[in-house]
């Protein structure tokens, strides 16, 4: 993939996700707090975007904007075609069947084991029996090194660990979207490269598109087939990380002259 | 919190209903109060007991001392004191665990699997607290009634027949019926109340972030719980009695 900012957006019917004009604000009247200004973007099929940018610029919110966790003030949010925004509660459930998503925190519930965390969607959502969903359960856990872990409870994880379930959990319905909010966040170098590889693997099996948040900059970008760059209210998107320095926006500049002025350091 | 309410008795008609988790409530709410309701109806009930002698001495009624006792347990203390007490122990329990699922995601996370979290977990507390509220209620009337026998007949020496007659002839169907009543709605509103806070922790205005706000938010359910069992408790008496 290569190419300038310019031909990022691709064709309607090729998006999963769209952004249209959206934007969100918090707090009280008097001092809001501007956190999305008439942000647009889409999000390709079957592709791997890549959303980063400083703590606390909205990476989580644009994520709970997809799930339509938040409503935005103005602005459109489609699924496939859809606008989530004006969309019913019956009909939202439908969509989300579609996403597979890990929290920032992990958000694995913590009465029940860690078994039974990866289970319960299984559980809840199909007509597999107690004996499938075990096995089921075990491959993934093997997978990510939880093997003896199943009986544990969230509390008694570290925190990479619970990250390791919450993504386990993430993808047991095997997802035609997954949403990652900072997956590696907490994990050492070694275990941040196997979840990079599992996700590669699993993707290239099950091609799902996937929205990723990440802090890994540089690492992450060489997942992406596309990124997006978020900084005080604006975004803009690239297909390439060379050619983030020239973005045509100012606060999307400035983030790329703090963080990737290291990157073009280091290569 | 209407909405909230329709949901959460909606929830109630969704398949599949977790069954397992109604009777996990139940053991909750209901078993695990047994003992506070136990010793909170006896000293209730003896209290009875000797202030009702007291009063009735003075009129040389002693004899009365039953229907009084009673009627006082199975209209007013037994209802209220143990819609209190439930609100106490189970209510703010509730309150702080939807609360702590609501700031860590997790309730997020169920709606994301598309798992309805009225079903899931909130209509069997519903169901829980509508199923325990009743019994315990009964239990607190006949331990309660139990206490006043003791204080009264045992210590103060009225006669124990007497004391049953009494109570016999002068507890109406309709008292009952009220008794019954009372407990059911005030079970309804403390189960609203507290699920319903924590549910919404974070849609409350000044209770803080993160776990202030749920310990803002609890002690703010069980308050108001308590007052709205103590208003209600008058309204029902006004209109039903
Ligand atoms: N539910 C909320 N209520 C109020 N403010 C919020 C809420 N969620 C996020 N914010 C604010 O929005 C901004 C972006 O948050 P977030 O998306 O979590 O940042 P990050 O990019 O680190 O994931 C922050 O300033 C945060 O304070
Ligand atoms: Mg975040």
């Amino acid at each position: 993939m290569s190419g300038g900012a310019d031909e990022i957006i691709p064709a309607a019917e090729s998006a999963a996700i769209r952004f249209v004009e959206v934007s969100k604000s918090f707090g009280e009247r008097g001092r809001r707090h501007r956190v999305l200004d008439r942000v647009s973007f889409s999000v390709p099929k079957g592709k791997t975007t890549v959303i980063a940018g400083g703590s606390g610029q909205g990476k989580s919110v644009i994520l709970k904007l997809i799930l339509g966790l938040l409503k935005p003030d103005s602005g459109q949010v489609l699924v496939g075609d859809r606008d989530i925004v004006t969309m019913g509660y019956r009909a939202l459930q439908e969509v989300r069947m579609l996403f597979g998503v890990l929290f920032q925190g992990a958000a694995l519930f913590d009465s029940l084991t860690v078994f039974e965390n990866i289970a319960l969607p299984l559980r809840e959502r199909t007509k597999f029996t107690d004996q499938e969903i075990r096995q089921r359960v075990a491959a993934t856990l093997e997978q990510l090194e939880l093997t003896g872990h199943e009986e544990k409870f969230p509390a008694q994880l570290s925190g990479g660990m619970k990250k390791r379930v919450g993504l386990a959990r993430a993808l047991q319905l095997d997802p035609k979207i997954v949403l990652f909010d900072e997956p590696t966040t907490g994990l050492d170098p070694v275990m941040t490269r196997e979840i990079y590889e599992l996700f590669t693997r699993t993707q290239r099996r099950l091609g799902y598109t996937a929205v990723i948040v990440s802090h890994d900059i540089p690492q992450v970008f060489t997942l992406a087939d596309q990124i997006i760059l978020l900084n005080k209210g604006e975004l803009d998107v690239f297909t390439d990380a060379s050619r983030i320095p020239y973005s045509t926006k100012p606060n999307i500049r400035e983030f790329a002259r703090q963080v990737m002025g290291q990157v073009a350091d280091r290569e | 919190m209407g909405i909230f309410l329709y949901f959460s008795l909606l929830g109630l008609c969704k398949h599949p209903f977790r069954f397992k988790e109604l009777l996990k409530q139940i053991g909750f709410i209901g078993t695990g109060s047994i003992t506070v309701i136990f010793f909170t109806a006896l000293s209730a009930g003896m209290v009875l007991g000797l202030q009702g002698y007291y009063s009735l001495h003075k009129f040389g009624a002693e004899g009365m001392l039953g229907s009084a006792v009673s009627l006082t347990l199975i209209m007013e203390l037994g209802p209220v004191l143990t819609a209190l007490m439930v609100a106490g122990r189970a209510g703010s329990a509730m309150c702080a665990e939807i609360g702590i699922m609501r700031i860590s995601e997790q309730i997020d996370a169920l709606e994301c699997m598309a798992i309805d979290p009225f079903r899931y977990f909130i209509s069997p507390k519903f169901l829980a607290a509508l199923i325990s509220v009743p019994l315990l209620t009964a239990i607190f009337d006949v331990v309660g009634i139990f206490g006043g026998y003791l204080a009264g007949v045992k210590l103060m020496g009225v006669n124990g027949g007497a004391f049953f007659a009494g109570m016999e002839q002068s507890v109406t169907n309709h008292d009952l019926r009220l008794g019954v009543i009372k407990s059911f709605v005030f079970a309804l509103l403390l189960v609203w109340i507290c699920t319903g806070r924590g549910y919404f922790v974070q849609k409350i205005r000044g209770a803080g972030f993160g776990a202030e706000s749920v310990s803002t938010v609890t002690t703010q359910a069980v308050v108001m719980s308590s007052i709205a069992v103590l208003v209600f408790d008058y309204l029902l008496t006004a209109v039903l009695l």
